[in-house]
């Protein structure tokens, strides 16, 4: 059953990224344009994706048992390091960049465009990489 | 600074939709959604595969499912520069894993946790992004 939950949210966290139209890099790069032509729909989006989730978070954190699981598997790491601070900005840079992360870069492969394509093979490529730096 | 293009209606209409699958794949299969780890972990980790692979497949069925009910057609624009494209794929590549999480994983599951690990990565790729569009339209 666990595979058909990944597939259901999969889908419809796919939706969503398309109601919102942060499938569009110019809606998430007209977000990070602060100081020229801003549009703040990213931040709604956000908050929308917040108020349903985090009280769940908060409720099922300890007692509970997930329903298709043993237990909840998220991090607990709480470190402030270096390697957050890097790894974030490099990840800002390439967001800034191309206007694509890697939700809406995935789900807008389904439009067949050969620029989502390049993006998403070579940060596969990044990710591989990744497993061989210290 | 003058607003543009704001859509806040269907942005937090898709926001609570994007927070519905954090839920459902939170409460029933016990993970936090993070699109850079299930994405990674799908290529580098025989943990999860299947389920991970699903997740990516449903990711990719969400906008043709929104065309079916919808009859919407879904326009984007993109960079046509492909040494742009790879360049940014390959930074949002290394740079989720040494972060460990992307908008997703940081911006939605790990704010929504009160995380300040989290916290202080969204505000970090959030900064550098804007200063990145800055220097793009400077040059």
């Amino acid at each position: 059953m666990s595979r058909v939950v990944s597939l259901i949210s999969g889908i419809i966290f796919g939706v969503g990224l398309t109601v919102s139209q942060m499938i569009d890099p110019a809606k998430v790069l007209g977000f990070l344009n602060i100081f020229g032509a801003w549009d703040p729909s990213l931040a709604f989006v956000m908050i929308g994706a917040l108020i349903i989730s985090s009280p769940f978070f908060h409720l099922f954190k300890n007692n509970n048992k997930p329903v298709f699981a043993d237990s909840f598997s998220y991090s607990n790491n709480k470190e402030l390091n270096k390697k957050l601070i890097i790894g974030s900005s490099l990840f800002g840079a390439g967001w800034g960049l191309a206007g694509l992360c890697p939700g809406p870069a995935i789900a807008s492969l389904a439009l067949l465009n050969p620029s989502s394509l390049i993006f998403v093979i070579t940060m596969f490529v990044g990710f591989y990489i990744s497993n061989y730096l210290p | 600074m003058n607003i543009v293009n704001f859509t806040p209606v269907s942005a937090l209409i898709g926001g609570l939709i994007i927070g519905l699958a954090v839920v459902l794949f939170f409460v029933l299969n016990g993970r936090s959604i993070g699109i850079s780890g299930i994405a990674s972990n799908f290529l580098t980790s025989k943990n999860n595969r299947m389920d991970n692979l699903l997740f990516l497949i449903g990711l990719i069925i969400g906008p043709i499912v929104y065309k079916l009910i919808t009859q919407d057609e879904i326009n984007i624009s993109i960079s046509n520069s492909l040494l742009l494209l790879a360049i940014a794929g390959l930074l949002v590549g290394v740079g989720t894993r040494i972060g460990g999480g992307c908008t997703s994983g940081h911006g939605i599951s790990g704010i929504g946790r009160f995380s300040l690990r989290s916290i202080v990565a969204t505000v970090t790729f959030m900064i550098v992004g804007i200063l990145t569009v800055l220097i793009k339209n400077i040059i």
